[in-house]
Formats: structure tokens, sequence, C-alpha cells
């Protein structure tokens, strides 16, 4: 299979205009006509729903949730980056664009990042607009902060919710939509299945999470905005519900799977405490400006962090990488942070975590200023472990945060399937092998508010979409394999909960496609896997009937998507014979044990096919080209 | 620890609803109340019971999915928390929790603790936002806002709408939930031009809604887990008043609460491509 | 599959302003705030009874020979009686349907408890404002000694005579203080006036007055009993 990412030709400054200008429109008069549904109402999806209900298409709008506002867009705490330079610090949409694909590693496509740096500035005119309350400076301009990666501040933040504040921004967009009649909302409605006929998107297959019912939703284009799959790992910064369900479903009717093995993980989020462990809270990152992090110098101490003299303590980020010292970017500080604790100096009950100790900065700054920093951190950490971290050094340790990869799309967001488009973290455009902090909220925004709404009319104006029959084989289809695989894992009646098969997934994930990944690991962890997942089909028990709420069911057809998504991630590992970004080869580093691309051989996207259960999947390669940012090693020494 | 979980069980909303009670010997200290009622849901499970339902996301005290009522308490003891957050360690050994979900009329039963709460989203598409659509936006810094009226505006904005002001409200009133985005967005100069229309449309689908009335007590902010404050609700009076005042002959519409689960438009009616 | 039609919206015309519970606490609001001027001047007014029965009687006269603004006056104060009931009553009915299953265990925590017995003190204050009409207005009922149409002075003293009539009294203006004490500020919220540094201050005021206007009214009963006013 070729794949056209349809990337336009010609200067890069211009190349969305270009696109815009050339891509065929919707008669005003004929959006009605059209449906469009919208799966997802995070910032992507919300933004999506909003802008196309706008325009005057007929939007159905999906989430799991019980709102709209609930989804998982909502936790981003530190910001979102604008190339707006209103610091005059030398920001321009081209640093914006250089950074983000220099912090992707040089993975990711070059004219997809200058359009999100291009777009990033209307983003925030329009959530100002919106009433973000963005913080602002005392004469009544915005203000900014600087975050890791970057040497300028372009960084817009709502105190350490920005997150819940875009996301209301575009809930109530969407909310207004409802109002006005063109979005229709409907909640705790799950996507199941994709409906393709004649190779085209047409459709959901849908169950309602309350009634239990079956429905199927038919649709001139569907868009999939539902997020990332880092609960493939069981523990993770994500929400519960997180689930890569839509995006599977979607893959396995012909959607390419792009770098699934790209993940991110986060290097400050506090310890996993028990066996019940049911997710891990982020610390905000903005920690380490002012926090050193350290571990005992000698391995098995286990004296309190007071008692260990200051010619005891090993500040290993500082001593490694003097210039960037503890504000390196997060895959170098998490793979560190991993170094220590293997070799036996971690700290903490599990041995798992570093200290962040403040202690310094206090002395240096005064209690007042750290509290004003940070204090709602602080009395987070409080909360969840009980411990002071004005007197005692906070414990943390890296976790999954963010997925890079995601389902293929071309520079409309289009993906292999005509009329499915992915926007936000579901797909796997922008980021490359790693993201920069504050990215994520400008890519569900960019590709929601200002990308879909274009390249999705040039889709219909040129697509004849015929009507769709209920009785269609293909809606029929879709309709049985739903009912099929429900009626089956509530019929195995084994042994052992969803919740233990999931957590012992996330411990292979963990183990062997984590924060470094050997050859020897990954092949392992797949034979592990298809054991799991033969097992899950033998031995899992759900209880309760298909017919009303059901939360174990829910997890259940969600575990099974994630049984098959980690074989998939571990074999894109293995097949990636290099380290990039968040992606570390052991066996591929630089002498001091940083990530060694290799440009001659890896510089492409790897996009997988679904072929079947038990199958190998198919790798299609895009090439990567930099005309613009030429791939150089990342050092942060 | 030693713990006795009293919880409200209620298989549907046809269903009257009982109290059932778990006991729990190993209770974790360091464990959220959450991951407490997951520990015996798996319990449950394997013992072949239905595990209680309960909602919940995000577990970082933001996504407002968690909620319920622990001994009488919205989210429990400890203030300024959701339970996703409350660890166990703020109860003692051996006691007992009661453990319910919201009630309000404008908040149906689901299944055990968890409720419908789409009066909210309802309350919000009344006018509980800018008319600004995608496009239409001037720069950022086109509108000066002093950083203290943006604070404001941040606190009022704070709310992650899970509703505990209304379970603990003892009218069941919304006017902390209403008022909080009425604030937010009155008190910036993006929201002036709407002001009038927003507080009387949001007022009426609350009205609409069902929820009770608001009698100035103030138990709503002492349940807030983001600790909205009650001038909110002054300030959704005084636009409502001055709404009320100004308005001249547009008429003001509620959508009737829809409480049943439909799934939504089904192919039959579907007005689908044939341009 | 089904294939039932739903989701359509229904759409309806939405009360005007006394049909909102806004608009009712407003109304409230205004109608508790010239009541409560009615209590004060009231108070004034009674305190005349220490400078002795020629001051109050006076008084007593002065109010009745205003003669055209009189049942103006009255009429006001029923009025807004009538209307601060009417919409008490229609929210407590509200209260009722809006939460019809309770908690088997609810705990107050914010709240203050004037503020909670706000549906409890108002009626008891309520039926003794009936009780003191029929016995220091129109003297229908007048236990102890015999009603003297025009000597105020005679009928309050000898109806505080009588130990329960003064129990009754003092048991009722203290409670209207806790009515007051939550309305003074409440209705300030109502109307939309609340600001984290005034609201405060209005709340401490609010207590001092409602302590004051106890105090001033329940002087009366108790120098009648202890025999300072005879």
């Amino acid at each position: 299979m070729a794949l056209d990412s349809r990337i336009p030709t010609g200067p890069i400054e211009q190349a969305w205009e270009k696109t815009k200008f050339d891509l065929k429109l919707v008669n005003p008069a004929n959006k009605r006509k059209h449906t469009i549904i919208v799966v997802g109402s995070g910032l992507a999806g919300g933004a999506a729903s909003a802008t196309l209900g706008e325009l005057g298409y007929n939007v159905k709008c999906f989430c799991f949730q019980d709102s709209p506002r609930r989804a998982h867009s909502i936790a981003a705490q530190g910001g979102i980056n604008a190339a707006k330079n209103y610091q005059n610090d030398g920001d321009s949409i081209y640093r914006l664009f250089y950074d983000t694909v220099k912090g992707g590693d040089f993975r990711s496509r070059e004219a997809n990042v200058y359009r999100l740096a291009e777009i990033s500035v209307k983003i925030i005119d329009q959530c100002v607009a919106q009433g973000v309350p963005f913080a602002r400076e005392y004469g009544g301009s915005l203000t900014n902060r600087s975050f890791g990666g970057a040497q300028v501040s372009r960084t817009f933040y709502a105190r350490g919710q920005t997150g819940q504040q875009l996301l209301l921004g575009a809930y109530q967009a969407l909310e207004r939509q409802v109002n006005a009649g063109t979005v229709e909302m409907l909640a705790r409605t799950e996507m199941l299945d994709l409906i393709v006929i004649d190779g085209k998107a047409r459709g959901i297959v849908a169950r309602n999470l309350v009634t239990g019912e079956i429905s199927t939703y038919i649709a001139d284009a569907v868009v999939l905005a539902t997020g990332g799959y880092g609960n493939v790992y069981y523990l993770s910064t994500n929400a519960k519900g997180s689930n890569v369900t839509a995006s599977w479903r979607a893959h396995k009717r012909g959607a390419l799977f792009a770098n699934p093995c790209y993940t991110q993980i986060h290097p400050t989020c506090i310890p996993v405490s028990g066996d019940y462990q049911s997710k891990l809270t982020l610390m905000s990152e903005s920690l380490r400006n002012d926090g050193r992090i350290w571990v005992p110098m000698n391995k098995g101490d286990k004296r309190k962090p007071e008692q260990i003299p200051e010619a005891e303590r090993d500040y290993y980020l500082e001593r490694r990488y003097p210039s960037f010292g503890n504000l390196v970017p997060r895959d170098v500080a998490s793979r560190n942070a991993k170094a220590v604790c293997d070799e036996g100096r971690g700290v903490g009950p599990s041995g798992l975590g570093v200290y962040l100790d403040f202690a310094d900065a206090i002395r240096r700054l005064g209690e007042q200023t750290i509290r004003e920093r940070y204090g709602n951190l602080f009395d987070m950490y409080e909360r969840i472990t009980d411990e002071n971290p004005y007197k005692v050094p906070m414990r943390i340790y890296p976790a999954i945060h963010y997925t890079m990869g995601g389902l293929w799309v071309d520079y409309h967001l289009q993906s292999t399937i005509p009329g499915l488009f992915v926007l936000g973290e579901a797909n796997f455009s922008d980021h490359g092998a790693n993201r920069l902090g504050a990215s994520a909220l400008m890519q569900g925004l960019s590709d929601g508010y200002f990308v879909i709404p274009y390249t999705i009319g040039n889709y219909l104006a040129t697509n004849k979409l015929g009507k769709v029959e209920e009785s269609n084989a293909e809606v029929r289809n879709a309709v049985a394999c739903v009912n099929e695989t429900i009626s089956k894992l509530l019929s195995i009646k084994g042994k052992r909960t969803v919740d233990s098969f999931h957590r012992e997934l996330g411990k292979i994930m963990w183990e062997y496609c984590g924060m470094s990944r050997t050859a020897e690991g990954l092949q392992k962890a797949i034979g592990q896997i298809r054991e799991l997942r033969d097992d899950y089909w033998q031995n899992v028990t759900v209880p309760g009937a298909g017919a009303d709420l059901n939360q174990s069911l829910e997890k259940a057809g969600r575990v099974a998507d994630f049984l098959e998504l980690g074989e998939l991630m571990c074999i894109d590992a293995l097949e990636r014979n290099e380290s990039c970004g968040g992606h570390f080869r052991e066996e591929h580093q630089t002498p001091d044990g940083e990530a060694k691309r290799d440009d001659e051989h890896f510089s492409y996207v790897a996009a997988w096919g679904y072929r079947g259960p038990g199958n190998r999947p198919e790798l299609t390669k895009e090439p990567l080209e930099f005309e613009y940012v030429h791939p150089s090693q990342r050092s942060y020494k | 620890m030693k713990l006795t979980l009293k919880i409200w069980r209620q298989t549907g909303r046809k269903d009257k609803g009982r109290f059932v009670s778990y006991a729990m010997d190993d209770v974790n200290a360091e464990m959220s109340m959450l991951e407490c009622l997951d520990v015996l849901n798996e319990s449950l499970i394997e013992r072949g019971e239905e595990p209680v339902a309960f909602e919940h996301d995000c577990r970082e005290g933001i996504c407002g999915s968690c909620g319920f009522m622990i001994n009488g308490i919205p989210h429990g003891p400890l203030p300024a928390t959701t339970v996703c957050q409350l660890t166990m360690r703020h109860f003692k050994d051996g006691e007992e929790l009661v453990i319910e979900p919201w009630r309000a009329a404008a908040f149906p039963a689901v299944k055990d603790l968890v409720v419908d709460r789409r009066s909210f989203d309802r309350i919000i598409a009344a006018g509980g936002y800018i008319s600004v659509s995608t496009g239409n936006a001037p720069d950022g810094n086109a509108i000066l806002v002093s950083k203290d009226t943006s604070d404001r505006a941040m606190d009022a904005a704070a709310c992650i709408g899970c509703g505990a002001c209304v379970a603990a409200c003892p009218n069941a009133s919304s006017a902390l939930f209403t008022g909080a985005k009425i604030a937010h967005l009155s008190i910036l100069p993006q929201g002036a031009p709407e002001r009038d229309g927003r507080a009387l449309n949001m007022v009426a689908q609350m009205n609409a809604e069902g929820f009770g009335g608001c009698t100035n007590i103030g138990e709503c902010t002492g349940a807030c887990p983001k600790e909205i404050q009650l001038e909110v609700i002054a300030t959704m009076n005084r636009d409502f008043i001055r709404g009320s005042w100004k308005r001249r002959d547009q008429e003001v519409r509620t959508v009737k609460p829809m409480t049943e689960w439909s799934t939504g438009s089904k192919l039959k009616i579907d007005p689908h491509a044939t341009s | 599959m089904s294939t039932s039609a739903v989701g359509v919206r229904e759409e309806e015309r939405a009360p005007g302003f006394w049909g909102s519970t806004n608009g009712k606490k407003a109304v409230m609001a205004v109608t508790g705030a010239i009541l409560f001027i009615f209590v004060i001047g009231h108070l004034a007014g009674n305190l005349q009874v220490f400078e002795g029965p020629a001051k109050l009687n006076a008084y007593g006269k002065l109010l009745h020979t205003l003669g055209e603004l009189l049942w103006p006056v009255r009429i006001v104060l029923l009025l807004c009686v009538t209307l601060h009931i009417t919409a008490t009553v229609q929210l407590a009915l509200l209260k009722k349907r809006a939460r019809p299953v309770g908690y088997s265990a609810k705990k107050a925590i914010a709240s203050s408890y004037s503020s909670r017995t706000m549906y409890w003190s108002g009626p008891i204050v309520l039926a003794f404002v009936i009780f003191h009409l029929l016995h220091l207005t129109a003297g229908y009922y007048h236990p102890g000694a015999a009603f003297i149409e025009g000597d105020v002075y005679h009928n309050v003293v000898s109806g505080f005579q009588v130990w329960w009539v003064s129990v009754w009294y003092i048991f009722s203006v203290i409670l209207l203080g806790l009515h007051l004490r939550h309305g003074i500020w409440s209705m300030f919220q109502s109307l939309g006036m609340n600001h984290p540094r005034h609201t405060p201050i209005l709340k401490s005021t609010a207590w001092v007055v409602a302590v004051t206007i106890v105090l001033g009214y329940i002087s009366i009963p108790i120098s009648v009993m202890l025999g300072v006013v005879k």
C-alpha cells in the first residue's frame, strides 16, 4: 500500500494558505444536508463539533462520559504554546516549528508541524474571545511562561488548569451549537465499530452505556478524536476511561496505525504506593524549575532524606547535564530516574522514586515565594502522600503520560480510510517521537478549530456519497461483530477479573516496552502478551448483563483492544531498531547513554496495517524529508 | 484498617434501592476512596456478585465525574477534595461509612452511585457561553483585562460540574453551579454583550430542570471541591434582575428536560448524504 | 436495532420574573427589607413604654390619627407579609419536589443555625404576629386584664404580667432575631450584592442589629415582669 500524505508542494510558509485555497467548498445551503459524526468531545472533538456545527453541518458528537466536559483534555495543567511573541523575546512561527521538529527528534512531518505553529496564534485569539481566563499581567495583557525544551516564553496558561479552561471553552461552544440544533450530543455512548461502505467511512456502531442498546449511526464522514492509548500500561496519568477502542476498531477496519511505540513518559509523577493503585498523579513539570533532583550516593541507603549529608547525595541530572541540569527534556529526565533506581539507589518504600527537593529554593526564596508558585501542587502532593513537601523532599517517579503514535493521517487529517478523519492525540502527526510540553493542547485545538473544518468540506464536496440503507450488508456485519464480541465477553465466565488482566498487561508493557527497550525484551513481551490474550478469552469474568449500565463490560471491551494494541506496540518498537525521542533502545545509545538515532535507516513513519487475528501486521513506510530543519543530535549537556 | 461500607445499591431508576453493608478488613490508609471501592469491586466480581457502579474518570480531581455522599457530606469530610483524591487515612479504623448518591430530582438515578447530570449540560446550553464562532476573534490582546478581573473570572471558572453543590443544598438548588458560569462570563469584558440574556436563559433552564431555589445558606460553597464562593450566586441574581428589568420583547424559552437515555437519532430519520 | 425517533428538542416558554426561583427571592428580599424597617420603627415606638403611660398612649393616638395614611401602610405591610409568605411556601413546596428521596444521613457543614431554621422561625414569628395583633391591637384576646381601647400602656403592662404571654413573646422575638440575622445579609445577596470585603462586615452588622432588636423588644416584657414598668 502506498501512502499519499498529500503534503503541499512549494514553500512551507505558504503551504497551508495554498491548500486552503485549493480545497473545494460545500455550498452553505448544502451543509445541513451532510451529517458528520465526531467521536470524542475533548479539545479536538469538542472544537471540531462546535466549529462544524457553526458552519451549518449536521453534527453528531459522541462521548462515553456522562458529559462532554469530562474529556481528559481537562486534566492538562501546564499550558498551551503559541508563537505570539508577546514577550518580544525572539519567538516566531518558524521558531515554534523548529523547536517542535527538533523536540520530536526529527520523526514528524515538517508540513504538519509548520501548519500547527502557524495556527497556534489564532487559537489564543479564539480562546480569549470565548472567555478563557488566561493569566494576565497587571496592565491587562496576556502573560506567558517558559516551558521545557524552549528558550522563549510562549506558553499561555490559566493557573494550573489550562486544559480545563480550554476544554470548557470548547465545551461551551459545543453546547451553544447543541442549543442551536446543529449538534446532537450523545453522551454515555461508546463507539464500538466503524462502518465502511465501498471503501469509505460511513458511520459507526455504538453502545448506549446506560441501556446497553446497540445502534448504528450513518453519516457522510466520521471524525475520531478519541485521545491516546497510554492506558495500555494500566498505570498512567490518563483518565481511567481513556482507551484505544475507537481507534483500534477503525484500525481493524483498515486504518493504518502509525508509530505505536512512540510513548511519552512524564518524569514528575507521584510514585506508586501499592497494588491497589489505579492511576498515577502528575505533578506539573514546572516544579523542576526550582526543585533539585537527587538520590543517595550509596545503594540501599535507607536513611531519611534529612539525615543524608550533602556529600552523600547524588544530584545526578546536575552532574550529568551541567548546562540544562534539572531542566533536561522529559525523556532524558525520565530515563535517568529509571537508571538510578535500577542501580538500587531509588528512594521510598518501593525503591522506585527519586527526591525532588525544594530545601535550597526555600532557603533562597523563602517559603512564601515557593507557596505562591507551587502552593496548589504542594497541597495536592500532601493530600495524596501525607508528607509535607515544604519540610521533606517530594518523591517522584516517571509515568506514562502521552502517546505520540496514533492512526496515520495525511495532511488533511484523513486516515487511510477515505471519510475517516483523526484529530488530536488519536492521530500521529505532529509530535514525532517526543512531544514538547504545552503542545498537546495546541494540537488538539488546531486540528479541531482550524484544520478539519476546511479539509472535511473538501472531502464532502469532492465525493459522491450515496444513500446508505439500514439493510446494507456492511452495516449488518458491523452490528453483528459488535454483538458477537459483547456476548462472547459475557459468556466466558472465567475466574479472573478484567482489571487483573489489565494490570498484568501493564506490567509487561512497562517492563519491556516502557522507558527503555531491548530486542530481547520486546520479543519476550510479544510472547507474553499473546499468552495473556489467549488466557483472557478463556478465563476472564464479566459480571452482569449487556442490557444496562455495566462498567465491567465496558472495561472488558477496552482491555481486549489493549491486549492487541500492546503486541503491535512491541512489534513496532522491535522493528524500529534505533533510539529516538521517547523510544529508547538500549542497543542504540551514545557512549554517555543518550538516544542515538539512525536517520539513514529509520527516517520514516511506520504505518501498520491490520491483517486479521494472529497475523503479523503489514508495515508501510512513509519516508520523512527534512527540507527546513536539518536533523542533528539533540544535546542538553 | 477495617471499615464497614454501607453502600446504596439500586439496579436502575425503577428499583427502589437499599443499603447493603460490606465489611472490609484490609483497607490501606494510602489508597483513595475510589481505590477502596475498586478493591471492594474486585472482590465482589470474584465472588460472582455485581460490582458497585460509581462514576469516575480522571482521578485527579478535575474532571468532575466522581462524587457521592460519605456520612452525609458530599465528597466526604476533607474540604476542597473530591472522592478520588480523598485518602482513607482520613477515616478511623473500624468506622462505618454511609455512602449514597447525590439525591435530587434533577439528577435522576442511573445505577448505584451513578446519577444523570445532563441537566447541567442543558443549563450551559441555554446560555453558558460567549457567542463567538471560530475565526471571529480579534487579537488576544485587543481587549485588555485587568489581572484582578481575570483572577476573579478564573475563580468562578474553576467549577468542575460535579454536582456536590446540589447534593449539599437542602433545597437541591443548582445556584452555585449556574452562578459560577454566569459570574465567569459576566466578569469578563468579552462576556458583557450577552450578560442580560445569558442570566435570563440560564436561570430559566435551571428552573425548568426542577432544581430547588437558593436560600443563601451556603452549604454549597462548603461542599464545593473547588471552593467556589457564594458571591457568584449574587452575581447571577444581579444579572438576572438587571436582565429582567432591561429586557424588551425577546422571549425566554427553555428546553424540556430529557430524562430518558435515548440512543439519539436512528437510521430511518437520519437526514444524510444526498448532495 | 430500534428505530424510534428520539432526541427531539421540545421547547417551552419560560415563566416570568415571579415564576422563577430567583425572582421570588428578590421579592422576598424587598418585602423582607420593608418588614425589617417596620420592625425597627415599631421598636422605636414601643420603647416609649419606658417614658410612662402618657407618652406611649400619645404615640398610640398619633398612629390612629394618621387616618388616611394608616391603612395604606397596613396594606403595604400586609401585602409584604403575603408576598413574603407566598414565595416562601412556593419555594418550600419546590424544595420538596426537588429532592423527593432524602438522604439517610446528612450533615450541615457550612451554614449557620439561623439560616437553616428560616423555614421554622418564619412561621412561628407569623403565628406570634397574629397573636400579637389579636392581643394588643384588636384586644380580641387579652388574658389577665380587660383590654382598654386607647390605653396602650395599660394593655401592654397588664398583658405582659401574664407570665406565659411574656415567655411566648420573648421566645418569638428571639426567633425573629434569628430570622433577621440571616435575613438582613441574605436580602443583599438575593438582590445581587455580595463582595468579599463588604459582605463579612454586613454579616457582623446583621448579627449586631439582630441582637439589638431582640434586646430592645424583650426589655419590655422583662421590665414588666420584674416590676420595673408598672
